[in-house]
């Protein structure tokens, strides 16, 4: 992008690794061969794709690890985005004769929400239920949504842009109860926080590699044994017949070696995410007034901090924090392409001029003491800035005076 | 990331003529935080001519570019060549804009008819191509 003409900032420091993380040394290691001297199919019946097809056999159990699953209930895609479509259309075409009313809550991902808007148009029945002031979906109001003809219900684990983890355990207790499916997107979560699928009480499970240090590309839906999945696309044998196509061979042994590596390190990285991202909030909300935690204060994902900023537009400030150095995101609606306010956001009850003003940092194994400080110095003055021009601030400092 | 050009990020980082002019002849408002930006442009006038012009904007950096060229572009017209700074004129001046951006160039524009508007109402004046585009569509050309 064009810098303008600020100064050459004092640091850099990325703080969106909600977007994206970048791939451990260890996983680029593991994957490249890969791509050159294991490029075998792992489909013929020829020993060059023997390798490869017991590379990816062995991230299955990898990924399967991390889950608490088993390996034959791992399906590979190609992104977050694919798996939780393979699971809403997969599980309700699956589910076709018994119903065709779908639960989701209404702050899913797009890739769920357009998804079951997709269903809908082609006659399923849809009931979005609502989230609290934290995000949080209240498991005896979904409860009373389910239907006779409810077919499946689908809530995130844990929300990217507010950073909230659902009691998915109490969720799903009261849909399986009725007998009813039930899939978690479990993207931004799965590699960050414990993840076990029995635990959850889940049918299907949605991860995404580059959520963990893994590769972009790289993804999978677990499904539990003996479900119902109908594929989103057909082809050949591979992955069951649930996802056919050529395995993306590198990028699945990335998945894998991420998935052992999120096993091995999640205790310590937790402990240095939320300590980082404790320091962040503290932080912020003391030097910038006027300023609200979006999400929920303690369930929430331990690299995850999210505000709005009150009187000024998120876009605005993500460009001046970029001037500093500065990597952030923001659900306002000047950073969306459909330019709409975050529907997260909204439907967490917050108003339109508050929701502008989203901003959220979420935090890796890069940053440390110095990489918060920095922002929470950085951050008043590029506030004051915007404040100082915003005809909001200056009714609000008006009125404040009578 | 937006891409926006050198002149939008000129503007948006040393924006001009931003505050509130206490004693205003006239003042414009528009856009509301629905649809994400609000600006208010405040003017004075002396001989038939745009003295000052100063504003206030809630907005992404393409909104607060466009209103600190706008009153560049306003400062020191006669009230007549004001209301012919059209936003295309500012998306123009501003080297382009991103295509989902256009609306903020409208939102400018807006703005500164808005406070004219306002100064002629007030003196009960007729000026030139002020009432020629029909002002009542306004608030709905603000996507």
């Amino acid at each position: 992008m064009t810098t303008g003409n600020e100064k050459k900032p004092e640091r850099r420091v990325y703080l969106d690794y909600v977007a994206t993380t970048p791939v451990l040394p260890e996983v680029l290691e593991a994957m490249l061969p890969y791509f050159s001297d294991v490029y075998g199919n792992p489909q013929s019946f020829h020993s060059w794709g023997d390798e490869p097809g017991e590379a990816i056999e062995k991230a299955r159990e990898q990924v399967a690890s991390l889950l608490g699953g088993s390996p034959d209930e791992i399906v590979f895609t190609s992104t977050g985005s694919e798996a939780n479509n393979l699971a809403v259309k997969g599980l309700a075409q699956g589910q076709i004769g018994k119903g065709k009313h779908i639960i989701v809550s209404a702050i899913e991902h797009f890739s769920v929400l357009n998804a079951v808007r997709t269903l809908e148009k082609a006659g399923f029945d849809l009931t979005l239920v609502p989230v609290d002031k934290y995000g949080l979906v209240d498991p005896d109001e979904l409860a009373r949504n389910i239907r006779k003809d409810t077919i499946l219900v689908s809530v995130m684990h844990a929300n990217g842009e507010v950073g909230t983890i659902q009691t998915i355990a109490e969720i799903s207790k009261r849909v399986k109860e009725a007998g009813v499916l039930f899939h978690t997107d479990a993207v931004a979560s799965t590699g960050n926080v414990p993840v076990n699928v029995n635990e959850l009480g889940v049918d299907a499970l949605s991860l995404a590699a580059n959520q963990f240090y893994g590769p972009k590309g790289a993804a999978a839906l677990w499904v539990r044994k003996r479900t119902r999945l109908i594929p989103l696309m057909d082809g050949g044998v591979q992955e069951g017949g649930r996802r056919p196509g050529t395995e993306n061979v590198p990028a699945i042994v990335g998945l894998g070696k991420a998935a052992e590596l999120a096993i091995r390190d999640m205790p310590a990285r937790m402990r240095k995410f939320s300590q980082l991202r404790d320091r962040l909030i503290n932080g912020l909300l003391a030097a910038v007034d006027h300023t609200i935690l979006t999400g929920h204060p303690t369930q929430r994902l331990p690299h995850h901090a999210s505000f709005c900023v009150e009187f000024i537009e998120g876009e605005a400030m993500l460009l001046l924090l970029n001037s500093q150095g500065i990597a952030a995101s923001s659900g306002s609606a000047c950073t969306s392409r459909a330019l709409k306010a975050s529907h997260v956001l909204i439907a967490m009850g917050l108003p339109h001029e508050i929701a502008q003003g989203s901003l959220l940092f979420s935090l890796g194994l890069d940053n440390n003491e110095r990489d918060i400080d920095y922002v929470v110095e950085k951050m008043p003055p590029i506030v004051d800035r915007l404040r100082q021009m915003s005809p909001l601030y200056a009714k609000f400092i008006k009125e404040k005076r009578g | 990331m937006p891409m926006y050009s050198e002149k939008v990020m000129d503007h948006f980082m040393n924006p001009r003529n931003v505050g509130e002019i206490k004693d205003a002849d006239g003042i414009g408002e528009v856009g509301n935080p629905v649809c994400g930006d609000m600006m208010t442009f405040y003017i004075k006038v002396k001989d038939n001519r745009l003295e000052d012009v100063k504003f206030q904007t809630f907005g992404c950096g393409a909104a607060v570019a466009v209103s600190s060229i706008t009153s560049e572009m306003a400062k020191g017209k006669t009230l007549e060549e004001a209301v012919k700074i059209t936003p295309s004129l500012v998306a123009q001046e501003l080297e382009g804009l991103p295509k989902n951006k256009y609306h903020c160039s409208n939102l400018g524009a807006q703005a500164l008819r808005k406070a004219i508007r306002d100064y002629a109402q007030k003196k009960g004046i007729k000026i030139e191509g002020l009432e020629e585009k029909g002002e009542e569509h306004e608030e709905g050309e603000e996507d």
